[in-house]
């Protein structure tokens, strides 16, 4: 509740004590539910077996071991795709299919937010009506097409897709919207410099935040793809798809399964802490006025 | 660049009519087009082709081997009046978009108002713990150890313990249990891209709006919500609407990975789930685009729904 206090306006805002506690409780509360199973995956990774199996189950662990993560490492020696050819697929995808969206989707946006030119403001209206539906409409007819263009069993098929998001190019424009401004691109059209030339050097430094949001959403959706419909092959199924089998062995697995979760939220996790303030800059801009 | 000559000539745009002008313009700004291009051709192939591509096979029998032969109504008819399951799941996917939507959005709204005010530092430690469990993957699997169906579970030791129950529940195997436990589950998972949003709409408020409501007789944290706040961060709060509605809606990989497909008795069978099973395995192209339809209308219809309330925020 003392944190609660700590304001530093000039003028004295209207909080009531039991107000802040109220707060407090409801935070303490939904914080746990949150934490808890977050919490329970990293202490169960670090359990030897016999404490895996104790009734009632623990909240802490006595003799810790990483012995799980030992026998995770070992379970991967015993694939018949090597796991360095998953975790390549993985870290192959989400990266090309990353600095595409990166690239398309800013060019894209520059172009939205800061020229203005005949059916600019449609083709915005209907990237952001497409937030409005969920990828799953889509997957089925998507199928059609990607066999069409014998793009199935191959990595165009999660990349090309990658490049073009409807949230990244929103995010994109809005924050250029806001942050970039017309004056300063007026004087550099004025020097002569033409509109690529403009975006590249004058624009782009100037939205950084907004850069490191969508390599973060769009780096997110690739690393956690688990199997898709495109992919047959087992040598270009994903890090993720592979890990699962790993974890479906079932009971004896329980322990490998624990710190193969923990392995795969840790790179999500550290990667915003990283970027969390420049996510919430760019987010700052997100809203939408109609 | 002859950019301001260009426009110093548009300026006498009444000599010209309307279509002049258009295609004056779009000459004048080829660029713009050339940078949109590579976005838009993506776009359009993966995004809008697909719905489009929905909405005529819905009528068709297509089945990826032989080419349509009809074109009716068919498969609407067969969804809405021959088949119990997409019932079943047209009911699931409400329930749990009213509940989990609503709840996400706001507990978000929320939990980003309650840290507002904290520092800089536990604000961001705040955020990561709500934020987490979105971004993890697959770690919602732990709700099937803490809820497993045998003793080492911990619902069922909780349970045993206290002696409420005398022999383990298979949570996620009972049709009384998966669907409010894979809600739960699902709110566990949706502090998202919202929530992110929330946060930052409310840094963003301008410090001296509260400060001249306060001498304006603002009394308490309540009425600060309601006058200032909330008005305030209108646009975040639609943007958070829409990215909460839509995947309250498309949500269904959880009760995969949790209870199997399907779920025991199609308790927790959503639109989802029944698209998938129609369309990616038993490959009915034309009645699954008949699904997809559906559920897009619904996501859309929900969508408009609620940002027509949401416009109505403080005024």
């Amino acid at each position: 509740m003392a944190k609660l206090r700590t304001r530093k306006h000039k003028v004295v805002l209207a909080r009531s004590a039991g107000g802040d506690a109220g707060i407090t409780a409801i935070l303490v509360i939904l914080g746990a539910f949150m934490f808890i199973p977050m919490y329970y995956v990293v202490i169960q990774s670090f359990k030897p077996l016999d404490e895996l199996w104790m009734f009632p189950p623990r909240f802490y662990v006595t003799s810790p071991t990483i012995g799980n993560y030992t026998d995770l490492f070992l379970l991967m020696n015993t694939s018949w795709v090597p796991f360095s050819r998953y975790i390549f697929n993985t870290v192959f995808t989400s990266v090309v299919g990353t600095v595409g969206n990166l690239f398309f989707s800013s060019l894209a946006a520059y172009s939205m937010a800061k020229i203005k030119f005949p059916g600019g403001k449609t083709m915005f209206k209907t990237v952001r009506t497409s937030l409005m539906f969920h990828q799953t409409v889509t997957g089925v007819t998507s199928f059609i097409l990607m066999s069409a263009f014998r793009w199935i069993d191959t990595y165009w098929a999660i990349i090309i897709p990658a490049w073009a998001t409807s949230l990244g190019l929103y995010l994109m424009k809005q924050f250029m919207e806001t942050n970039v401004h017309d004056t300063v691109l007026e004087s550099a059209r004025l020097d002569g410099a033409g509109e690529l030339k403009t975006f590249w050097i004058i624009a782009m430094p100037m939205v950084k935040p907004a850069w490191l949001t969508l390599i973060i959403y769009s780096f997110q959706g690739l690393w956690n793809q688990g199997s898709s419909i495109y992919i047959h092959s087992e040598q270009l199924k994903s890090f993720n798809y592979a890990i699962g089998q790993i974890t479906a062995g079932g009971v004896k697995r329980q322990g490998a399964s624990a710190a193969a979760t923990v392995i795969m939220m840790l790179v999500p996790i550290l990667v915003f802490v990283i970027s969390q303030s420049n996510i919430i800059e760019t987010m700052g801009s997100s809203g939408m006025k109609d | 660049m002859s950019q301001k000559t260009a426009t110093k000539k548009a300026v006498s745009r009444k000599d010209m009519t309307k279509a002049q002008w258009t295609w004056k313009e779009m000459k004048r700004n080829k660029v713009a087009y050339l940078m949109i291009a590579p976005y838009m051709i993506i776009f359009s192939l993966f995004t809008l082709l697909p719905v489009l591509l929905s909405m005529i096979l819905s009528f068709t029998d297509f089945n990826m081997l032989e080419m349509p032969t009809k074109f009716n109504l068919d498969n609407y008819i067969r969804l809405f009046l021959d088949d119990d399951i997409f019932i079943t799941a047209l009911k699931n996917t409400f329930i749990f978009a009213v509940i989990v939507g609503p709840a996400s959005y706001i507990m978000s709204f929320m939990v980003a108002w309650f840290i507002n005010e904290l520092s800089p530092r536990i604000r961001a430690i705040v955020t990561l713990i709500f934020y987490a469990p979105s971004i993890s993957g697959q770690v919602y699997l732990v709700w099937g150890t803490l809820f497993s169906a045998d003793s080492y579970g911990w619902a069922n030791a909780v349970l045993l313990e206290l002696g409420i129950i005398s022999e383990e529940i298979a949570f996620f195997q009972d049709a009384d249990w998966v669907m409010p436990l894979c809600i739960v589950v699902a709110i566990w998972t949706s502090l998202g891209t919202s929530f992110l949003s929330f946060i930052a709409g409310l840094q963003g408020i301008d410090r001296s709006l509260f400060e001249a409501g306060a001498v304006d007789g603002v009394k308490n944290r309540w009425q600060e919500l309601w006058y200032i706040t909330l008005p305030s961060m209108k646009p975040q709060l639609m943007f958070g609407a829409v990215m909460s509605i839509t995947s309250s809606f498309g949500f269904g990989g959880i009760v995969t990975a949790l209870c199997g497909f399907p779920s025991v008795d199609y308790a927790a069978h959503t639109i989802v789930h029944h698209l998938e099973d129609y369309g990616s395995m038993r490959f009915e192209i034309g009645y699954s685009s008949t699904i997809a339809v559906v559920l897009f209308a619904i996501m859309i219809g929900a969508n408009v729904l609620v940002k027509n309330m949401i416009s109505k925020v403080g005024s």
